[in-house]
């Protein structure tokens, strides 16, 4: 054989490219052992172990979201013998049709199938699971596997909890670490610690030969994944004071919202008409009806409406006032059933009371006309120059009180509510052609000022704390679970701290002076020194929404409430005593001897219809 | 022997380790073919519903053939006929675009009645005996331009018809056929800047133009640097910066144009089947499904593999095309790394031996016939095992011999059979 230099050449090349395909096959038959383990392997059985999903717990530690066992029946199609169908369909609690027609189908789309398990019926409950197990020999190629089930043993926050449900195959393309069959949250809290919340799957991995019977577990279980269950969770939330506010609010539409001002910790978190716990776990059987319903119980009144504020927001324009030096405490203010604010003659009304009032009592009384006197002298503040400049400025002050934008609580679906800008005015009435006259209606909370019932609430601890919030939250920290530190820094509002007792000094006035034409003496509680202010605000669809705020004790408060209640009329009528007995309940544990009318009347009515 | 020259018996003029390694690889392929197509319900080898008794017919018919080859046919016979072969072939393959029915996106198949024929198979041996016919000639010089365009003419013009049938994979075996201009003396830099555009093409598609460019870079200037530094001659030195000049301009086309081509000229599912084995899609449900498949039949094999008709992943339909493209898949998971080493070892044997006794032969028209012979059975054992490794896109093309296919063995059985029939008649009468 003579070999010259080219014949060796490619005869070296020719080895090369062996070695190389030698070298891949060794790769991957000999050295990776994925390809072994791989869950598309039919050599090998995985079985899924499901973790628990953490249970969620009230602040006091009373379990509201817990779980329940329940049992996926599998199938392995190619292991099924013969059976009586009647006989496990008596026993699984379903008809033999059902379970005819599944057979039917495996039997249809036997090639595709081969040897792979697949669910049968899902979530079976355990009595059934028991006359399942005590005959299973009968039904070889059947086997159960375990699962949990969203259990509700506290009838409090249904609206806040959210519910589960299997993942669709849309969300699996968005989520590719999630498998069909897998549950997921979908709303609320469920939703928004998901994270925490789901756990780690785990499997088992067993050999099984070329006709499919399993044999001893892979490697001797080393490659076998133990389940990580997933992390609890410690709500904010009190279970017995959110059920209480839920029977207050029975009835009624809005919302109710109480965050303790030291923490920034919602201690409930009421949205009426909401939904009872007991549709969450079975919640795609009760969707269409809910949703159908038009009181909209679903929706989640607390962060998702936004409501004009209304009086409430004269604590907000004072502040500013003060802030700015254009409001002293002792001015005085004439008004004479309202405010006339253009040379027309155009009135803004108010209700009967003495005048002039100074801005203690103008808060205590809630008079509309000594408020639009302060904010005309904050758009007219001479120290910006125009009204735009100082319009600006003011919008500026009101935001950092947590309107107009998020407040980045841990609650999913916020919406930011509406503070409007400078450019929104200038769009609608040109630039330079809109002063304090064509405003006049956001001096007493009106107009397009929009906000949520958790910014109320906001600005209640924000009262409390005289100047300083905390982001709102529902989640604690607890063993295993983190929360964002800005939960645990003070947000200080633009507005000096040492210019809110003057305000609050009208707010206790509002509630605890009597024959003194106090608004909100339905709120007083002996002892509690609570401190509040009604709101009544326009509600385009029938009766004026009523609105309450307050916090007690005065000094050193310990809980800050907001009610927003549609349709009810002036805000001292229902918001204030809601807002109050749940302040009561809180503080006190129980409702006042005195108060118990009250209380009865409350719970009682409906006003929707 | 004791014999006269003129006159040596079937002994000692066959090479018989061929024949043997072809009768073993057939049949291990048979038996194979058999363990692929066995569902739950195992049925008998010769069967004719499936697969595996279909293919007993054609290894019949094989071995006729090839006994017709090695006895019946006087091997002076190619050499005549050659030229109206590679013609009458031609004119199928053309003709067969027009007349086919669609099979998987590609028109190569005439159909009459049952039988289906494959004209590309057999085109690679009229271009073999073409090619070996002009190459061989007396004044053949592959230096010469004229002639070397002729040569590359015989292989382009099958080829690009057998593209343009949509049968990429088979018209790549074509590639093969300059190793064989590579032995009878066309400059190794032909081969060099094959090697160097397939690069280019992967990293312009894989990463981007600019790593491609600068690959593009170094290389002509560690080329110009390596060879004019050497070099003592103004004229050389002119020569290999003229060459590094022409080598760079091509090179940027080929960037340019590889953008163009991917995105405009490749079928969708070409491309897909390039970016899923280039890794810039993870797609284990559509087009890498397939090699996923392979890869964990192949990888669940393990050393031994888990024994003949044990195996679970190609028994069951997970992996598609089994008995065909994706044969090697049951011989990784029912043979293991040993026996899927050993058939690689064979027909690396069987390509070693093709090529020892193409060297031996004193006629060129046998070497080189001889060669173009080892470059199909390379090619096609190359690609489809990279391609079952996941080295290679996925291109039907099959394993020779072992794969199910009547088209495919008898032609690689005839392509063969003529290469020891030839080398028969030098033994035998020189």
């Amino acid at each position: 054989m003579q070999i010259d230099n080219r014949t060796t050449k490619i005869l070296i090349g020719l080895g090369v490219v062996l070695l190389i395909l030698i070298g891949r096959l060794f790769y991957v038959q000999i050295i990776n052992e994925n390809y072994k383990v791989d869950a598309d392997n039919n050599s090998m059985t995985r079985e899924l172990i499901y973790p628990p999903r953490g249970v969620i717990y009230d602040r006091n530690g009373l379990l509201l979201v817990g779980n329940s066992i329940r049992y996926d029946i599998l199938v392995t199609p190619r292991e099924v013998k013969a059976f009586d169908t009647l006989a496990l369909a008596e026993a699984l609690d379903t008809t033999a049709d059902f379970i005819r027609a599944r057979m039917d189908y495996y039997h249809r789309y036997r090639t595709r199938i081969g040897w792979q398990t697949l669910p049968f019926l899902k979530m079976v409950p355990q009595e059934a699971y028991m006359r399942f197990a005590e005959e299973q020999f009968l039904y070889p190629g059947f086997k159960a596997q375990v699962r949990t089930m969203r259990e509700y043993p506290f009838n409090a926050g249904g609206n806040l909890l959210g519910y589960t449900s299997e993942v669709s195959p849309e969300y699996i393309a968005d989520h590719p670490d999630y498998k069909a069959g897998d549950y997921y949250g979908r709303t609320g809290l469920e939703a928004a610690r998901e994270e925490d919340l789901r756990g780690k799957k785990g499997w088992h991995i067993y050999q099984r030969d070329s006709r499919g019977r399993q044999k001893d577990p892979y490697h001797g279980g080393d490659f076998d994944v133990e389940a990580e269950p997933g992390k609890d969770i410690v709500t904010t939330i009190d279970a017995r004071l959110q059920q209480y506010g839920q029977q207050l609010m029975a009835g009624k539409k809005g919302s109710v919202v109480a965050i303790e001002p030291s923490t920034g910790e919602i201690l409930a978190m009421i949205s009426s008409p909401g939904i009872d716990v007991e549709v969450l776990s079975e919640f795609g059987r009760h969707y269409d009806r809910l949703r159908q319903d038009k009181n909209k119980p679903l929706y989640n009144r607390a962060v998702s409406a936004s409501y004009p504020p209304g009086s409430i927001f004269k604590l907000v324009n004072g502040l500013v006032g003060l802030e700015d030096g254009v409001l002293q405490p002792w001015m005085q203010y004439p008004c004479y059933n309202g405010f006339v604010y253009t040379s027309s003659g155009r009135k803004l009304g108010c209700h009967s009371h003495r005048t002039p009032l100074n801005l203690e009592e103008a808060v205590m009384m809630s008079c509309n006309g000594y408020f639009c006197y302060v904010f005309k002298s904050i758009l007219e503040n001479p120290e910006y120059g125009n009204t735009e400049a100082a319009y600006k400025h003011w919008r500026e002050m009101v935001m950092s009180f947590g309107f107009g934008r998020k407040l980045e609580s841990d609650f999913p679906s916020e919406l930011s509510g509406n503070i409007p800008s400078a450019d929104y005015y200038n769009r609608i009435y040109r630039k330079g052609h809109w002063r304090f006259p064509t405003i006049v209606s956001l001096s007493i909370g009106q107009g397009e000022i929009l906000t949520t019932p958790l910014q109320i609430a906001n600005l209640a601890a924000i009262m409390a704390n005289r100047g300083y919030y905390y982001i709102p939250h529902v989640v604690k920290a607890s063993e295993g679970v983190e929360i964002d530190p800005k939960y645990y820094k003070r947000q200080y509002t633009l507005v000096d701290t040492l210019q809110f007792p003057k305000v609050i000094k009208g707010m206790w006035r509002a509630v605890n002076s009597f024959n003194d034409g106090a608004t909100a003496n339905a709120a007083y509680v002996p002892g509690l020194n609570v401190c509040g202010k009604t709101g009544t605000a326009q509600n385009p669809h029938g009766k004026d929404n009523s609105v309450f705020i307050c916090f007690a004790p005065m000094d050193n408060p310990k809980i800050a409430v907001a009610a927003y209640v549609e349709n009810a009329g002036f805000g001292g009528s229902w918001a204030c005593p809601i807002a109050s007995l749940l302040l009561e309940k809180y503080l006190r544990g129980e409702i006042s001897e005195n108060r118990k009318d009250l209380e009865r009347r409350v719970v009682n009515t409906k006003l929707i219809r | 022997m004791e014999e006269g020259v003129l006159d040596r018996g079937l002994r000692n003029t066959v090479d018989w380790r061929l024949i043997v390694l072809y009768l073993v690889i057939t049949l291990f392929g048979w038996v194979n073919i058999y363990a692929a197509v066995q569902s739950a319900e195992p049925s008998s080898i010769f069967d004719l519903s499936c697969n595996c008794g279909k293919q007993a017919i054609w290894i019949l018919g094989a071995l006729v053939i090839a006994a017709l080859t090695l006895f019946v046919i006087n091997p002076y016979f190619w050499d005549t006929v050659c030229k109206p072969a590679y013609g009458i072939i031609l004119v199928l393959l053309v003709m067969v675009i027009f007349m086919s029915n669609n099979v998987k996106g590609s028109h190569s198949w005439f159909e009459l009645g049952p039988v289906k024929f494959q004209p590309a198979e057999v085109s690679k041996i009229t271009t073999s005996l073409l090619l070996a016919w002009l190459m061989s000639r007396p004044n053949f010089r592959i230096s010469n331009w004229r002639h070397a365009l002729l040569a590359a003419a015989v292989v382009l013009v099958p080829m690009l018809v057998i593209i343009a049938e949509s049968e990429t994979g088979s018209a790549l075996v074509y590639a093969g056929f300059i190793f064989v201009m590579y032995r009878e003396g066309l400059s190794g830099w032909w081969l060099v800047m094959l090697g160097v555009a397939i690069l280019l093409f992967v990293l312009t598609i894989r990463v981007g133009w600019w790593l491609a460019l600068i690959l593009l870079v170094i290389l002509c200037v560690s080329y110009v640097l390596l060879y004019a530094g050497k070099s003592i001659s103004l004229r050389h030195r002119r020569f290999i910066i003229r060459n590094a000049i022409l080598g760079f301009a091509a090179g940027v086309t080929l960037i340019l144009a590889a953008d163009i081509f991917f995105n405009r000229v490749l079928k969708d599912y070409q491309r897909e089947r390039i970016e899923v084995l280039l890794g810039m899609k993870e797609d284990l449900r559509g087009v890498g499904y397939n090699v996923h498949q392979s890869l964990i039949a192949i990888g669940s094999g393990g050393l031994l593999g888990k024994g003949y008709l044990q195996g679970t992943q190609t028994t069951f339909g997970f992996v598609p095309e089994q008995s065909t493209d994706f044969i090697f898949c049951t011989v990784g998971e029912e043979w293991g790394f040993v026996g899927s080493l050993l058939l690689i070892v064979m027909y690396g044997l069987l390509i070693f031996w093709i090529i020892q006794d193409s060297e031996r032969a004193r006629n060129a028209s046998t070497r080189i016939y001889g060669y173009c012979v080892a470059s199909c059975f390379f090619m096609h054992l190359a690609i489809n095992i990279g391609m079952t490794l996941g080295l290679m896109p996925v291109i039907g093309i099959p394993l020779p011999l072992f794969s199910y296919g009547g088209s495919s063995l008898w032609a690689f059985t005839l392509l063969l059979f003529i290469f020891i029939a030839l080398e028969r008649q030098e033994k035998k009468y020189f």
